[in-house]
């Protein structure tokens, strides 16, 4: 038998429907593939018991027909997803023995569908981090390595437990969330798809808090059609987040292999920056020229106030922040530190829960947000959001189908070696993907080629709102002229 | 704009987190590194922009009022660090 793990999620799902294996034995080859990869640290907390019981009903509705729609297929769930009666951290101290007694939606509806949880994914401590390194369990390795070096890289963050288990083959997809990039940056430094969908798609209930105006859950799958799959289970109204939009979840695989020819593909002047890798450069024009040969015709556009988008998000996310992570107070779940009065217990509380970049952020945010500096902070930059998705809208208007950029200004780098000094400098990983969540898109990260050094680089894709559709047909274009990304097993 | 020492203080007990005099120093740079960032956002041209509060235009959906949940105080309580007959615990906070 082939090993089950390199299986794409389409491919697993074929199998378990003509019975060429059990979910039990696709759950319990990404069981031991796990156990072989804890190096990693993808995982926080392996479920094997629940998941081999998961896989187990799922047989047994396989067997009557019933298998659903993702029947039977073992994924991994980052850490942000409250899952009833499993450990929920957000990789936070401060959550360190949090057990919610209910299901986030996204996840719930995941298991409707038939899915199998193999475990809670790592993350950046509250999804705050580019790299996977501001974990509470640590940082997470990328399965990815520079071509002859035994050097351990970053996954990206915060769905860096996410990537990196997708990369690695333990599990055939994963739940991830984008705040700013945290699906699409990660994505792309494994060499892996990922959909941040349209702000209000998919359900933010049950999902740890980090900046409620940004935050959207999506998929991280090895294929275009692998993360189509899994969109069409997340998706969907819920009545419990009133920001979630009553709008019908279209059957998004169908999107693949839908010809590009005709459309018109966006190539924005300001993401060229100043001091771009040449082999970034040469990436986004070889997807571009891919387009072209797919049919698709390359416009120009402008958005001009791209510059400003990560500033203002500097602002809005971190104001948002300091709103959400004010439960954490000691009293009602969580760790608590005692001290001399009620006002002690808080601070002593919230200074040993929180790590470094969580406390740096909630102390912005709350400056930010304080007396005499909410006009020239918080309003200027939700006036400068404003302007960024005008300068959206004005380009969808014009016809445009899709935006193409890079995902990431990089391709991976080394555990430690960035924002160490200066925390500005980690939080350029997110200048190209931060707009689209300013302006509340959907855009994909795709795997488009390499570096120099062996490691994959990705295109995003930033699409129109509720237009996830197009982004799937376009990204499956780029992805079959690129081909796909396989990391080589040092691990195990 | 920057912070001074004093601020930082002020800001970090507004935030409920305990720092130390040796914590003040480096938190003073970082605070003030991501202000100087932001910084830039003053040549924007706002005039006449509305700030954004609804990143997708949509209504608010309405819901009945009515009782949808509750009688639930074991699963409210159970992740409590100190509770006792179904109340929360906290440090004496009347005299």
């Amino acid at each position: 038998m082939t090993d089950l793990t390199s299986l794409t999620l389409a491919e697993a799902r074929d199998g378990l429907a003509t019975k060429s294996f059990t979910s039990v034995e696709l759950t319990d080859a990404h069981l031991k593939a796990m156990e072989a990869a804890r190096v990693l640290n993808a995982y926080v907390l392996e479920t094997p018991d629940q998941a081999r019981a998961m896989a187990q009903a799922a047989d047994a509705r396989l067997a009557k027909g019933e298998g659903g729609w993702l029947g039977g297929v073992p994924l991994g769930i980052k850490d942000l997803f409250a899952t009833k009666g499993v450990r929920t951290t957000a990789c936070s101290k401060i959550l360190g023995n949090f057990v919610p007694p209910y299901e986030s939606t996204v996840t719930a509806q995941l298991w409707r569908d038939g899915a199998v949880m193999l475990g809670k994914l790592n993350n950046d401590e509250f999804a705050m981090g580019s790299a996977n390194e501001t974990s509470f369990f640590g940082p997470v390795i990328n399965p990815w390595r520079r071509d002859g070096s035994d050097v351990n890289l970053v996954p990206g963050g915060s769905s860096g437990g996410s990537a990196s288990a997708v990369a690695a083959g333990l599990c055939l997809g994963a739940t991830a969330t984008d705040t700013g990039g945290s699906i699409r940056q990660p994505a792309a430094f494994a060499g892996i798809v990922g959909m941040k969908p349209t702000y209000g798609r998919c359900s933010r209930w049950g999902t740890v808090a980090f900046a409620s105006s940004l935050d959207q859950a999506g998929p991280i799958a090895r294929t275009v059609r692998d993360t189509a799959i899994l969109m069409r289970s997340m998706a969907g109204y819920d009545p419990k987040d009133s920001t979630s939009v009553d709008r019908e979840v279209p059957d998004y695989e169908a999107a693949i292999g839908k010809s590009v020819k005709g459309m018109k593909i966006g190539i924005p002047k300001e993401y060229r920056i100043d001091g771009m890798p040449g082999e970034i450069e040469k990436l986004w024009s070889e997807g571009a020229a891919q387009l072209k040969a797919a049919g698709a015709e390359l416009v120009d556009v402008s958005l001009p106030h791209t510059k400003y988008a990560l500033p203002a998000y500097y602002i809005v996310a971190p104001a948002e922040a300091s709103s959400n992570l004010a439960r954490y107070d000691g009293v009602r779940y969580g760790l608590r530190v005692p001290g001399r009065s009620i006002s002690d217990m808080y601070e002593n509380t919230r200074a040993e829960g929180f790590g470094a970049e969580v406390r740096r952020r909630v102390m912005i945010g709350t400056y930010v947000l304080s007396a005499g500096y909410y006009d020239a902070y918080y309003l200027r930059a939700q006036k400068v959001r404003t302007l960024i998705k005008r300068d959206f809208e004005e380009c969808f208007a014009k016809g445009i189908h899709a935006i193409l950029t890079p995902a990431t200004p990089s391709a991976a780098f080394g555990i430690g070696e960035k924002g160490g000094a200066d925390p500005i400098e980690m939080y350029l990983n997110d200048i190209f993907t931060v707009t689209v969540n300013m302006a509340g898109l959907p855009g994909i990260a795709v795997p488009a080629g390499k570096d120099a050094q062996g490691l994959p680089l990705g295109l995003q894709l930033i699409g129109r709102p509720f237009d996830e559709e197009t982004l799937f047909s376009i990204g499956e274009t780029i992805e079959q002229a690129s081909g796909r990304f396989t990391p080589t097993k040092w691990w195990a | 704009m920057s912070v001074d020492a004093a601020t930082v203080r002020r800001i970090a007990h507004l935030a409920r987190i305990a720092v130390t005099d040796a914590e003040v120093p480096h938190l003073q740079g970082e605070l003030n590194a991501m202000l100087a960032f932001v910084e830039q956002l003053q040549e924007v041209n706002v005039d006449g922009v509305e700030p954004m509060t609804s990143v997708m235009p949509m209504e608010m959906k309405k819901r009945a009022d009515v009782v949808n949940d509750g009688e639930i105080v074991d699963a409210v309580t159970a992740n409590a660090p100190e509770s006792e007959d179904h109340f929360f615990l906290v440090p004496k906070v009347v005299e």
